[in-house]
């Protein structure tokens, strides 16, 4: 039988209306926007206002005296006020940048999460797991620019003479001759990547890992009992289940590779056919003191970035929801 | 169809840990077997080491007439019901249920076929399509099941199959897996902690302690006829009552002193006590076999009994008393129109035809 007071039940009791709770901190219109301000001050300082001053610089000229495009030779190509924009578009170099960025994604992509996933999967087997992970952590925790150094000597290439980079070294004591490995157009950009693989792997593989253990053990076992062998196992089962954890990694690493910039100008500084995107757009500036181009890059990578970001975003939402 | 034989069989995680200890047991073509016994005793081990997903440290297992030491899983011929169902969240139900087939490359129109035969026996057919998280949990566990049924293999691993399940739907389940079993005429080896489970379903039940085989029979053996004390308080709900009794008296006259109350000792064990060079014996006597005194069942040897009342649990057909006396503390479940009440005192008649005698260091049965 339900008690006949059984509606009368008090509820609402931890509203902050509540009198115990003091009157600056119950909840209006208001408060919580005081909350913000804090962080929304700093973000606009440090965000907001520089996003949208190089948006405004990228249709300025050279030294933000004049719109681009006001001196625009006549019957040369001029895009008027988005002059900066035909330059970070069409020119040469840029081409070449972004097919460069291209190849960076490709190679180093799918690199950093192919082995990630090799290692996570291989070392949740292995009984000297956290030693084998470390190992391949550690390089996360070197800059790029102490990487690029560090693989610089690794390429290190003497026409003729004794060879202090290791990997003509080897090859010489094998009798062979000495490649240069830094200044063979796309064979360099290869070795650039292996600098930046061989830093990020770590990254890929610790958050692919911790999704690899995630898989329940009784799933993996359940697909061998219905027959499956081990690689079977790995591409039905573990691939689908985690493959949420894929997309994000794989969007990061875009977004981390379209951004790539210390290890291309530490090493080749961008010569020899290697230049990237944010090289070229920091040379604009720090070099050819062309603001105004290099804001219209710096707009054309954000721009480039931004679907990735977003898709990570909504993935991430996605996984939030189905907590 | 097949037999197995576990022959010795050592399951050894470390040094000290033996989970499974020199089991020997051999389960016949289409029998009903139910592995039941504490956390911790074993048994799941036992059934993961015929599935192939443990190592044997010694031993061989036997399926048919294949030693299967060294023969992976995915060979043995077996299909295994997780506790947790193990279905794969990204394939649909009908997928979830075809993988195994799909694996052994059958043609696609026979896993049609059999899929749906399988799913038709378990009431799923209307289930296919969707996902394993938009079913509930009672319709994931026949999904299980299902996956299981359609590979039809030699012998069927149960693995606490109902444990995640409702109390209402464990009833039902229980009596579809009885059903299911009926039907196929295979091996069914099936892992529990709970002894109602073992009893209404097995054909044979082996009960585990401590990664021992302590007694293997059926259901009425192991429930008249317990080899131990820990069998006799395992199986049976609620369990069987133990005293501490002394051995008093001489030839006619031998009765159990447990303190506070005397029982006579039963005719048939007179010879053997008097043999043995020990006073001290573990009773033992089920709830039902003590009676209130006003409602006690005709032609039983009587032995009358006072006791306090400690609660009074109304079950409707029947009432369980808790009750005290002196240092002894029991259970009766006596009839519902007994006018016990808690915290008064209750005359009883223990059934002395009905009494279990353990040797009280080995705590092995003697009647």
């Amino acid at each position: 039988m339900i008690p006949a007071n059984a509606a009368k039940i008090p509820h609402g009791r931890f509203r902050t209306t509540d009198a115990t709770v003091p009157k600056v901190m119950q909840q209006g219109a208001l408060t919580p926007w005081l909350y913000l301000t804090p962080a929304i001050i700093i973000m606009f300082i440090f965000i907001v206002y520089p996003a949208a001053n190089t948006f405004y610089l990228s249709f300025r000229n050279s030294a933000n005296t004049d719109w681009a495009g006001a001196a625009c030779a006549p019957l040369e190509p001029c895009w008027g006020i988005l002059e900066n924009y035909r330059y970070a578009l069409t020119s040469e170099i840029m081409r070449i940048a972004f097919f460069n960025n291209l190849m960076w994604i490709l190679i180093m992509v799918s690199a950093t999460v192919g082995l990630g996933l090799l290692v996570a999967v291989l070392a949740d087997r292995v009984r000297y797991e956290p030693f084998a992970k470390a190992l391949i952590f550690m390089p996360m925790a070197i800059s790029f620019v102490g990487a690029g150094v560090i693989w610089k000597f690794v390429y290190d290439y003497r026409p003729g003479s004794d060879q202090i980079g290791l990997l003509n070294a080897i090859l010489a004591a094998l009798g062979g001759q000495p490649i240069p490995w830094l200044t063979v157009p796309l064979l360099n950009i290869v070795m650039l990547n292996v600098v930046g693989v061989w830093v990020w792997t770590g990254f890929c593989m610790t958050i692919l890992a911790a999704a690899v253990k995630g898989v329940p053990s009784e799933l993996l076992e359940a697909a061998r009992l219905d027959g499956a062998s081990e690689l079977q196992v790995f591409r039905q089962i573990t691939v689908p289940i985690i493959m949420p954890t894929i997309a994000v990694v794989v969007t990061t690493m875009v977004i981390n590779v379209l951004k790539i910039f210390d290890i291309v100008y530490v090493m080749t500084g961008g010569n020899y056919g290697t230049q990237v995107i944010a090289n070229q757009m920091y040379i604009e500036q720090y070099t050819n003191f062309q603001t105004g181009r290099a804001a219209a890059i710096a707009v054309v990578l954000i721009a480039v970035i931004l679907p990735a970001m977003y898709f990570n975003i909504r993935r991430f939402r996605e996984q939030e929801a189905t907590r | 169809m097949a037999s197995v034989r576990y022959d010795h069989v050592t399951k050894q995680f470390s040094e000290t840990v033996k989970a499974v200890n020199d089991l020997s047991l051999d389960i016949k073509d289409k029998e009903f077997l139910v592995l039941v016994g504490p956390s911790g005793c074993g048994k799941t081990t036992a059934l993961r080491l015929l599935a192939g997903l443990e190592e044997i440290t010694s031993g061989t297992i036997s399926i048919g007439d294949r030693v299967v030491n060294d023969v992976a899983p995915k060979d043995r011929d077996i299909a295994m019901v997780f506790q947790s169902y193990a279905l794969y969240p990204h394939m649909s139900v009908f997928d979830n249920m075809a993988f195994g087939l799909k694996l052994r490359k059958m043609p696609k129109s026979d896993i049609e076929k059999r899929v749906k035969e399988a799913a038709g026996i378990l009431g799923i057919d209307h289930l296919l399509d969707r996902k394993p998280k938009q079913l509930s949990g009672g319709q994931r566990q026949r999904v299980a099941v299902g996956r299981a049924i359609v590979r039809e293999p030699k012998v069927f691993l149960f693995d606490e199959p109902l444990s995640n399940l409702d109390a209402k739907l464990r009833v039902e389940t229980r009596a579809g897996i009885s059903k299911l079993h009926q039907r196929l005429g295979t091996t069914f080896i099936y892992v529990t902690h709970d002894q109602t489970e073992a009893m209404t379903m097995a054909t044979r039940i082996a009960v585990m302690k401590d990664g021992i085989l302590q007694q293997i029979g059926t259901p009425s053996e192991l429930y008249d006829h317990p080899s131990n004390v820990f069998v006799a308080g395992f199986i049976g709900s609620p369990s069987m009552n133990f005293f501490n009794g002394k051995l008093a008296g001489s030839n006619g006259n031998m009765v159990f002193d447990m303190g506070a109350f005397k029982l006579p000792v039963p005719a048939d064990i007179r010879e053997t006590l008097r043999a043995r060079n020990d006073d001290q014996y573990v009773v033992g006597i089920r709830p039902e076999d003590i009676y209130d005194a006003a409602y006690q069942a005709p032609d039983i040897e009587s032995s009358a009994v006072e006791a306090q009342v400690d609660v009074v649990e109304p079950m409707g057909s029947e009432i369980f008393l808790n009750l005290l006396s002196g240092e002894n503390t029991f259970v009766a479940r006596v009839d519902p129109r007994s006018g016990a009440r808690a915290g008064n005192q209750v005359g009883l008649a223990f059934n002395v035809n009905k009494v279990h005698v353990f040797d009280k260091k080995s705590e092995i049965t003697l009647r």
